[in-house]
């Protein structure tokens, strides 16, 4: 089985360490992971921003750069919904049928993280050591689109030292929403309040999730109020 | 026009409605105890999943035959002493209306709530031409004593708690008693006495319909309160406005409506009240008011037009997270919340309406909970481009387009990533140029990396 890590765009820039977790995890895995230089971002931004015909471009690019591959990695479950249930759709209104064809064969090796190790590898011990109050966030996209269901939370249980605190109202959105968070940067930042309340609720010291994107908001709200609660992707603490 | 959208753009109205504190307490209790109810006798129902499909297949095969159902309906009503009217948008039907009330030679009308009378500005109208309509649902009578407009398709007062219906009542109700506290049941009560001499008084009422069967030409209107059922019953002349994608059509279609209908908006296993009807009754004239106004265009759009399926049951709008915050009055429109999201600028068309697809987070609450499977967060996506399209070249159009073609290749996006974590070192954590600064005015940047991750990787192998 060859094995590609799609960082996103998002870690790629701004949080590497995150893909550095991932490819660390899964050599730990015995999995042989290669990264592929070509890749670039899923093009989600661009769709849910109303620039589907611009977002063909990054479809083509992504597609072409991880076909070869049996199974894909993505820490995030935005990324790999947008790969599951848009890119298709875009090659097919704007692309052509090979990309089509294409799209389709990449959307059914991608996974979102805790699939691949729930699902593909069938661990959810991965030998982890995190002493630490963690609270877990289940994100939008990879509770409604990806229906990750309580895989991310199997892992978590099995983590060395972790102790898991349950978030209040842990489904509802943070707020985030790509563009949303600044076209409607009031509503975003009424929805983050409620989310941050409910994280200092449980009195953790670290809120992990499935997404980079939802934790650079839900962290850049919790370190703009000072309140010493960090922001940690399910990757790192899996890996540590 | 009369159509359903005016206003502010949305960003605009919800940060007004985010600083109104009262508003968010009422709307946040409010819209999470209708959520508990809903949730708990959805999930009771071990069949919920199949009558959703059914649900959804039961409207799609009439948005797909609209055209014989409606000539069936018609058909139907008028066999049965009822005389229909076609009415292509707003003002045909309210001129229809208005001339029908006139014909009686009476000022005033009892009204049963509905949305599409709303819609097309009925009430106005009718002011106009001298007629008075009162509204008889206790929440549609709230707003029309305070002066107000609803916020919600179902609970349309939801963002009033009882102190303020209280003071309401208080200055506009005539012959209301000085002593009235602000107990429910007490309410209530100096409703139904206001009410009363108007149910007994009224010769014409006007009401809206939840289904209409083609087949047999039934009339359908589910309600809580039984005022619409006095409304349908006393007046000499009923009228009836009903947007056309409201036909079902076979009777036995009734049995999943009125399974998913009362469980998704009150959370209720089934209605108070359900009336129906076929043509005019004895002693009374009966007509019903066919409303395109903005549907066949809805219609023509393959990805858009299931938001005709929609049954007004509002659970979208008390799973949603934008509206719980901002309240019904920030979206502008007769129908607020994730559907109005999506129907509104269809009726009217996305140019005059820009904002609303963007009034979501894309978080998919609303299409789990949505009795008839409307995909409503694939249709914001979809309207988004069709907004982008209506405004042309802006800004942001050159900015997305500069990012996908940077993106689209490895070499020039590598090259980006470097110039750019120059550019962070001098920028720090809480600076930002417009319009991402709106990101920084609640919410520090991370620190920034020491390298990206691809160099990482290109470096350690």
């Amino acid at each position: 089985m060859r094995v590609a890590v799609f960082a996103t765009c998002l870690v790629d820039a701004l949080f590497p360490d995150v893909g550095k977790a991932v490819v660390r995890l899964l050599r730990r895995l015995d999995q042989d992971v290669e990264v592929p230089l070509r890749q670039t971002c899923c093009g989600q931004m661009h769709v849910n921003s109303g620039y589907p015909r611009e977002a063909l471009p990054l479809v083509r690019n992504h597609v072409e750069a991880f076909l070869e591959y049996d199974a894909i990695v993505v820490p995030s479950g935005s990324c790999a919904a947008a790969i599951r249930h848009q890119h298709a759709d875009i090659a097919r209104e704007y692309g052509d049928g090979v990309l089509v064809e294409g799209a389709e064969l990449v959307a059914r090796h991608t996974y979102e993280l805790s699939e691949f190790l729930v699902d593909v590898l069938g661990v959810t011990d991965v030998g982890a050591y995190f002493p630490h109050r963690v609270t877990y966030h289940p994100t939008c996209h990879s509770l409604r689109l990806l229906r990750v269901g309580d895989r991310p939370l199997q892992l978590l249980r099995q983590v060395r030292g972790l102790e898991l605190a349950e978030l209040p109202d842990a489904t509802s959105c943070c707020g985030f929403g790509g563009t949303f968070a600044i076209k409607n940067a009031d509503v975003s930042t009424a929805m983050l309040a409620d989310k941050m309340a409910g994280v200092l609720a449980t009195r953790a010291e670290v809120c992990t999730a499935c997404d980079s994107s939802c934790l650079m908001h839900i962290g850049g709200g919790l370190s703009r109020l000072n309140t010493g609660v960090r922001t940690v992707h399910l990757a790192e603490i899996l890996a540590s | 026009m009369t159509g359903p959208l005016s206003g502010a753009p949305f960003p605009e109205a919800a940060r007004k409605a985010l600083a109104d504190t009262q508003l968010r307490r009422n709307l946040a209790r409010a819209t999470s105890t209708i959520r508990a109810k809903s949730a708990a006798v959805v999930e009771e129902l071990p069949d919920w999943a199949a009558l959703r499909e059914a649900g959804a297949a039961i409207k799609d095969d009439v948005l797909a035959n609209l055209d014989r159902y409606l000539v069936q309906l018609e058909e139907q009503v008028a066999v049965r002493g009822g005389t229909v009217h076609w009415a292509r948008d707003a003002d045909e039907a309210n001129r229809i209306v208005t001339r029908l009330v006139r014909r009686t030679g009476e000022t005033s009308v009892v009204k049963v709530k509905s949305m599409a009378t709303h819609e097309i500005g009925l009430n106005e109208a009718l002011a106009h031409a001298g007629i008075a309509a009162h509204e008889t649902d206790l929440a549609e009578l709230i707003l029309q004593l305070g002066h107000d407009t609803p916020s919600h398709i179902l609970v349309p007062a939801i963002h009033r708690n009882r102190a303020e219906i209280r003071e309401i009542f208080l200055r506009e109700m005539r012959g209301v008693d000085p002593s009235l506290t602000d107990e429910p049941a007490a309410l209530a009560e100096a409703a139904r006495r206001h009410l009363r001499g108007q149910f007994l008084s009224a010769s014409v009422a006007i009401s809206g319909a939840n289904f209409a069967v083609a087949e047999t030409g039934t009339l359908a209107v589910v309600e809580s309160e039984g005022n619409g059922r006095m409304c349908l019953t006393l007046p000499r002349t009923l009228i009836t406005v009903m947007g056309i994608e409201k036909l079902i059509p076979t009777w036995r279609d009734l049995e999943v409506f009125l399974q998913l209908l009362p469980r998704s908006s009150t959370g209720e296993r089934m209605n108070p009240y359900t009336s129906m009807w076929a043509g005019a009754i004895e002693g009374q004239e009966f007509h019903l008011v066919l409303l395109d106004n903005g549907r066949t265009a809805t219609l023509a759009d393959p990805r858009g037009r299931f938001a005709l399926r929609c049954i007004r049951c509002s659970a979208c709008l008390n799973v949603c997270p934008v509206y719980e915050r901002t309240g019904g009055h920030a979206y502008g429109s007769v129908y607020p919340g994730p559907i109005g999201a999506v129907l509104s600028p269809q009726l009217t068309g996305v140019a005059h309406n820009t904002s609303l697809p963007f009034a979501s987070s894309l978080c998919g609450a609303c299409y789990d909970v949505c009795p008839v499977a409307i995909d409503i967060p694939s249709m914001l996506v979809h309207l988004r481009a069709e907004a982008v399209e209506a405004k042309g070249r802006t800004p942001e159009r050159a900015a997305m387009a500069a990012a996908a073609w940077t993106m689209a290749d490895s070499t020039r996006w590598s090259r980006a990533l470097r110039s750019a974590r120059l550019g962070r070192l001098l920028g720090g954590r809480r600076a930002l140029p417009p319009p991402l600064s709106a990101w920084v005015r609640s919410r520090d940047l991370p620190e920034p990396p020491r390298h990206t991750f691809r160099d990482w990787w290109a470096n350690q192998r």
